[in-house]
């Protein structure tokens, strides 16, 4: 009798904190959870923006989920220069056939991938874009090329409702 | 405080104890002697910590999406209530974790005015209570405003326009109040601030409250004074951990069935109706905690007389360890007082059942009358009650009534004479 | 545990008297039987979505339901809706948008995360086109008023002739459950008013009971998770409470064997 009791004491003693445990981390959850983007604004997904005026080598910048999106339209200087770069020469290797689906737009997350800036047009060592904060040079095909970002910058989900409306998301 | 020296036994944690002594506050925690014959109306100084702690971690996080103002305050908590993750779930933990607390807090204070534990020498901790009651108030009160509906609005205005029953200054000081000529945005804004802040004054408080506890310690259900630490006390850790646990899980079933089942019954449908400063509601009744004071304001049929007789009604409760003259502390050896004590229990809940009535015909008779038993039970009959009553034999030792029925005493009492 | 039973008995005294007391006015309402208010209650889909056939071509044309958005439709535990049935009804709709690169302001069909469309600029167009009454916002309408659901399906089927002694003026009708019994709303539902989708006959108490589960559901989004979360909370704490019960009786029986 009296050696079965300690036993039985530690199970209930341990089943007690771990169910106790198990409800804390329940509890818990939601707390964090309610921070994350809610429901509207996950709703928020796609802008789309008439391109029809646009000249070759234009930019404009719009606004998609508070980021900023650069959408390019470019001459063929420009994709000829992009897709003559050597993947050898790439920190980030992507081809820009893979990047900008019909070659004359260039519709791309303006946002630097070395820490969030956003970087200027026309401007830096590579015809691309320079990001002012830390250094960072991108191509005509907004890949990275020198500086800090580890990454080329992003392509968002888009596609061509018509030949003059983008939809971004 | 320190009953015993403690020693850290790691050189770490010794060294650590010798800078801020950390864990000899967790170790006079866990070690403090606590009378064993705690009942489980004890429970609730455990609950209400829970209570508190409750509101301040969901208000946070509710206060991440609320907007305080007019115009999107209303939009912003259905906004919590239709988009946010769980936001539903935070906000009517919070909105119901109001009334728990009020009536965990009332619980609280009627098992003190029953086992006496105002008394000497726990007055201070008795004040300290009363002050914590009347902030819960102010922050349940701006609290309630927060939403911005019909109810809020109008609540607001009648409250704060309890302020104006002052002579000369009333006006100025409504309007200070409001920062503007009516219940505003500015009204708005700052109730919010003071929403945020009061909870962590009240935290302040109940960390004094229980020093307070700690320096005397625990009144008990005999109310004789015991001798710490002895065969009359255990350790708070485990021994009141548990049993406050046990206590706490009853209470958040109940909690819970609230936030999952019937969420806005105790709030009121026209909450949810946004402010509008041109109509008033049909029937403008503040949140159940507050009634009893609300018929003591409204049977007063002169304004600065009824502001002044519900203040009253809350302070009279501070000055209390002195208006109750007995020497006995617990009811259960005070037949006279104990039959006194429920008929105020009896009163209180009559003056709940008035202030959510019209104030009209037979309920203002009533709160009238109920009025005024609540000032005589306090400032009458408790004064008298100790110089005229006979009051029961106290016992020498906590153990004995304690054991007194049960099969086991007579052999306890046996081991204890052979002792 | 004999003080235990008392607190428990005097926590639902003074719930049971609270909720009373807030139900002061005893009205009869018209009964029917609601597919969501027991503890484990749903909404009726069938019900929700011929609910919203009914707002959309009855109710909406005077009374905003401001804070719902289209995308709610297919959202679960709502009418459920397909993605595609939803974006249909939010493109029949148009929002005023912009302002576009020349800074102006222009109309296109509404989307997805589009709040449903108000009949009304604002509060005082609505009041001069209803006879200076506002039709309420209907999003959070069946929380709104005391007898809830209850309140709102007896008002769409309490409309009575008046009887002699009380004096109507124009463009004010008798409602038995309406306060004070005068409305400014004519009889919405009659027979037939509409033709429903799923072919079940619109009689008048199907239309209010549709109609009536489509505003709760408006007015609570998340009531079924809500129940469902709510029977899993109180099973778990149910079973820690037993557990921590044993724990208790183990731990304190080391000082009474003491004793």
């Amino acid at each position: 009798m009296s050696d079965k009791k300690p036993e039985r004491r530690e199970f209930l003693f341990t089943a007690s904190y771990a169910v106790g445990a198990v409800g804390v981390g329940a509890v818990v959850w939601p707390l964090i959870d309610q921070m994350n983007p809610d429901a509207s604004v996950k709703a928020l997904a796609s802008t789309e923006v008439d391109v029809s005026t646009m000249e070759p080598g234009k930019t404009i910048t719009v606004l998609w989920r508070g980021k900023p999106v650069f959408i390019k339209r470019r001459t063929s200087e420009e994709i000829a220069e992009a897709r003559a770069v050597k993947m050898e020469d790439l920190k980030d290797p992507q081809k820009d056939e893979d990047r900008a689906k019909n070659p004359e737009w260039l519709v791309m997350v303006g946002v630097c991938t070395h820490l969030g800036c956003v970087p200027l047009n026309d401007k830096g060592d590579y015809n691309g874009w320079f990001c002012p904060c830390h250094g960072s040079h991108y191509d005509t095909s907004g890949r990275i090329r020198k500086g800090p970002a580890p990454t080329n910058m992003e392509i968002p989900k888009y596609e061509f409702v018509n030949s003059n409306t983008i939809k971004i998301g | 405080m320190s009953d015993h020296e403690y020693t850290p036994k790691s050189k770490f944690g010794k060294w650590f104890n010798d800078r801020l002594p950390l864990l000899s506050l967790a170790s006079h925690l866990t070690d403090y002697p606590t009378p064993k014959n705690l009942n489980y109306w004890w429970t609730f100084g455990g609950i209400l910590t829970f209570c508190l702690i409750t509101q301040i971690v969901t208000g946070l996080t509710l206060a991440m999406h609320y907007i305080a103002h007019a115009d999107m305050a209303f939009e912003s908590v259905e906004h919590i209530m239709r988009d946010v993750n769980y936001g539903w779930l935070i906000r009517y933990i919070h909105a119901n974790g109001a009334s728990m607390f009020f009536l965990a807090v009332y619980i609280h204070i009627f098992r003190s005015l029953f086992y006496g534990s105002y008394k000497s020498p726990r007055e201070i901790i008795w004040i300290l209570g009363i002050i914590i009651y009347l902030l819960m108030m102010a922050a349940a009160f701006m609290g309630y405003v927060l939403p911005w509906g019909q109810m809020s609005f109008w609540g607001a205005t009648v409250i704060t326009n309890l302020f104006s029953a002052i002579p000369l200054v009333g006006e100025g000081i409504v309007n200070w109040l409001w920062g503007g000529y009516s219940v505003d945005n500015p009204t708005l804004t700052r109730f919010f601030t003071l929403h945020y802040l009061i909870p962590f004054l009240i935290l302040g408080l109940v960390v004094l409250h229980i020093w307070a506890l700690h320096v005397p310690g625990n009144n008990n259900p005999v109310g004789i004074d015991i001798k710490k630490p002895s065969k009359d006390t255990v350790p708070f850790h485990p021994y009141i951990v548990i049993k406050d646990g046990f206590a706490l899980l009853m209470f958040m079933i109940v909690f819970a069935f609230f936030v999952f089942y019937t969420p806005n019954i105790l709030g009121h449908a026209d909450n949810y109706i946004e402010a509008n400063p041109l109509v008033t509601p049909a029937h403008i009744v503040p949140e159940w905690y507050l009634l009893p004071f609300y018929a003591i304001l409204r049977s007063v049929p002169d304004k600065l007389l009824g502001v002044i007789a519900m203040l009253s009604a809350i302070l009279i409760l501070a000055a209390l360890p002195w208006l109750d003259t007995s020497k006995i502390r617990s009811a259960v050896f005070r037949p006279l007082y104990k039959q006194f004590y429920w008929i105020l229990v009896a009163d209180v809940l009559i003056l709940g059942y008035v202030g959510a009535m019209p104030a009209e015909g037979l309920y203002l008779l009533i709160a009238r009358v109920a009025t005024g038993y609540y000032f005589i039970h306090f400032l009458v009959v408790l004064p008298i009650l100790g110089f005229k009553e006979k009051t029961m034999p106290l016992p020498l030792s906590i153990t004995e009534p304690v054991l007194g029925g049960s099969p086991m005493a007579s052999a306890v009492k046996k081991k204890e004479s052979l002792n | 545990m004999n003080n235990i039973f008392k607190i428990i008995y005097l926590i639902i005294f003074i719930i049971t008297g609270t909720i009373q007391v807030n139900s002061a006015e005893k009205i009869d309402y018209l009964k029917t039987d609601w597919s969501f208010k027991s503890l484990f209650g749903k909404f009726d889909r069938a019900s929700l979505q011929r609910g919203y056939q009914v707002y959309k071509e009855v109710c909406a044309s005077c009374h905003s339901m401001k804070y719902v958005s289209f995308r709610n439709l297919s959202e679960p535990g709502g009418p459920e809706f397909t993605e595609e049935q939803v974006k249909a009804i939010a493109a029949s709709y148009e929002v005023n948008d912009g302002p576009n690169s020349e800074g102006e302001m222009f109309l296109r069909p509404a989307k997805l995360s589009d709040k449903f469309v108000m009949p009304y600029e604002n509060v005082k167009a609505a009041q001069a086109a209803n006879g200076g009454a506002y039709p309420p916002d209907m999003s959070v309408l069946a929380k709104a008023r005391s007898g809830g659901v209850d309140y709102i399906y007896s008002l769409l089927l309490g409309y009575e002739d008046a009887p002699s002694d009380v004096k109507l003026d124009d463009g004010v009708y008798y409602n038995k459950f309406m306060y004070g019994n005068k409305i400014k709303m004519a009889e919405p539902i009659t027979d037939d008013l509409i033709e429903y989708g799923d072919g079940t006959p619109a009689t008048k108490e199907q239309m209010a009971k549709d109609v009536t589960t489509f505003l709760m559901w408006a007015a609570e989004p998340h009531l079924e998770s809500r129940h469902k979360m709510g029977f899993k909370a109180i099973l778990y704490l149910i079973i820690l409470t037993v557990l921590v019960y044993f724990s208790m009786k183990k731990i304190w029986s080391r000082i009474e064997s003491e004793v």
